[in-house]
């Protein structure tokens, strides 16, 4: 399977079952296409009927680009079939090990944010902070189902955690304890509003975590609108100056600052330039996730705009770049030659199974998405997982059990997309938020796109020099 | 080749015979919470 697409002059061709990325021109993108379509046939009557269709080029071009075509075929680089499927089926029969939590420090917040999924810190129940006993057990837990993993991951979450922060202290000291144990490395993570954020705070977190997510949405007015403060000021005045010197303090790396666009704000370009201009070198902003009664969500007559939002700030974003104050957009990361291997590609996000989130008092679910919601409670930290069944529903979910995902081209990149979304909007794991598949897609399109310029950048640099 | 510039070859294929260590950072501890972004991510063995 092959996916082609034009973008800012590039012609790109993915061929999504090998991996390979292409950039291409108009002579070859368009051999390309006729080429699928008649790829069952033999080589001379693929040039004949190349030649009936492609009247703008030569015979000789033709044939040119139709030798390349095949190279690159016989490379395995195009048209490469999919042979992973098989791969899945040993893959779900695998024992599955628990490698990070998502800990509920608090449910409890110090903002009244409108679209929040948590209902303001409470998701679905009282609010609660966690005690140092349930995490310190909700830790030994990840250590005796971790298996032979190493590398562990723990994010203090909410809520807001810094409403409990002592007890993240207490945590984090006692996973320092367990790793000289048991011989594992935690990789500890915060994301936080910033109300409460001071300088010990920001002291204690650049020692020990290894990631911050700093929440803001971008502009004053689009922040302080969805997040207000609870006694209506503004939040945007207390927490820009803290993540500021957050984020100089961690040399601009190994942090985000994370915003939402809603309905309200579907020039969201602005806000990450927004953000970039503040200085932050680290963005991520996504789409609301909402159910189509909410007023601010993102509706499907948002599309065409969002789309040409991604395109706007890909060619921004390619233009700071080479003007050399460049910065990194989350959703626009793509790593082409180190990227996930195929086993991380199909397994997803992790959750029910790697990943799973801790309330405060104790209950496992399969992500942060699902807390509160019974049906979904896999157990707690004390017995473990006992709702085997749901933990298998879990364990069954990748992209070739997916309907929807099966033939789209982005499913290696999205590995099926977020089972919460999709169990939000059709009740079922399996399918897929069909607005968040066609924004994703963008997604990728751009940051191909990006690559493949600053590839060519990369290459004029190098003749001028 | 005249016509194209491969920006990645196979990639993709050729890890399919290690199976995974799962040594990598799970997707949404990241900076997403509410999407699945899983093709950003580096493979901890190449870092």
């Amino acid at each position: 399977m092959i996916h082609q697409y034009k973008n800012n002059g590039y012609n790109i061709v993915l061929d999504v079952c090998s991996g390979a990325v292409h950039v291409v021109d108009d002579l070859l993108y368009d051999v390309i296409a006729c080429y699928e379509e008649n790829n069952q046939n033999a080589r001379e009557t693929t040039l004949t009927s190349l030649t009936d269709k492609l009247t703008q080029y030569s015979h000789e071009d033709l044939q040119e680009a139709l030798e390349e075509v095949e190279t690159l075929r016989s490379r395995g680089e195009l048209f490469a079939e999919d042979e992973y499927e098989s791969f899945v089926m040993d893959f779900k029969r695998r024992k599955t090990v628990v490698k990070a939590l998502c800990l509920h420090i608090a449910h409890d917040c110090n903002l009244g944010c409108r679209y929040c999924f948590a209902e303001e810190g409470e998701y679905h129940g009282d609010r609660s902070l966690m005690s140092v006993e349930v995490g310190k057990q909700a830790l030994d837990f990840l250590i005796a189902n971790s298996g032979n993993r190493r590398n562990l991951e723990v994010d203090f979450f909410g809520g807001e955690p810094t409403m409990n922060f002592e007890v993240v202290k207490e945590l984090v000291r006692y996973g320092r304890q367990l790793e000289r144990q048991y011989d594992k490395k935690f990789r500890f993570t915060l994301t936080t509003n910033g109300i409460l954020l001071n300088d010990e705070m920001m002291e204690f977190a650049n020692r020990e975590m290894a990631n911050v997510v700093l929440s803001i949405d971008g502009r004053k007015s689009v922040n302080d609108y969805m997040r207000p403060a609870k006694n209506g000021k503004s939040s945007y005045d207390i927490i820009v100056p803290k993540f500021q010197r957050f984020a100089e303090l961690r040399n601009q790396t190994n942090y985000y600052v994370r915003g939402t666009y809603t309905h309200y704000n579907t020039d969201f370009s602005e806000d990450v330039l927004h953000l970039a201009d503040l200085g932050f070198q680290q963005i991520s902003v996504e789409p609301v996730v909402a159910g189509p009664e909410e007023p601010y969500a993102i509706q499907e007559s948002d599309l065409p705009k969002l789309m040409e939002e991604y395109d706007k700030l890909a060619r921004e974003m390619i233009k700071r770049n080479k003007n050399g104050n460049g910065f990194r957009f989350f959703h626009f990361m793509i790593d082409l030659s180190q990227g996930p291997c195929v086993a991380k590609r199909l397994s997803g996000c992790g959750s029910g199974t790697e990943y799973l989130a801790v309330t405060p008092w104790g209950d496992l679910y399969p992500c942060h998405q699902f807390v509160g919601q019974e049906e979904f409670k896999l157990g707690n930290v004390y017995d473990g997982i006992q709702a085997e069944a749901v933990r298998d529903e879990f364990k069954l979910c990748n992209v070739y059990a997916k309907e929807k995902c099966r033939n789209c081209f982005a499913r290696f990149y999205c590995s099926g997309g977020c089972a919460a979304n999709a169990y939000h909007f059709h009740g079922n794991i399996l399918d897929a938020y069909d607005i968040g598949c066609e924004l994703q897609k963008k997604r990728i399109e751009c940051a191909i796109m990006i690559e493949a310029a600053l590839a060519d950048q990369e290459e004029k640099e190098k003749k001028e020099a | 080749m005249k016509h194209v510039k491969t920006l990645t070859d196979k990639t993709l294929k050729s890890t399919m015979a290690k199976g995974g260590c799962g040594e990598c950072q799970t997707s949404c501890q990241s900076a997403c919470k509410t999407s699945c972004t899983v093709g950003n991510q580096t493979c901890e063995n190449k870092r």
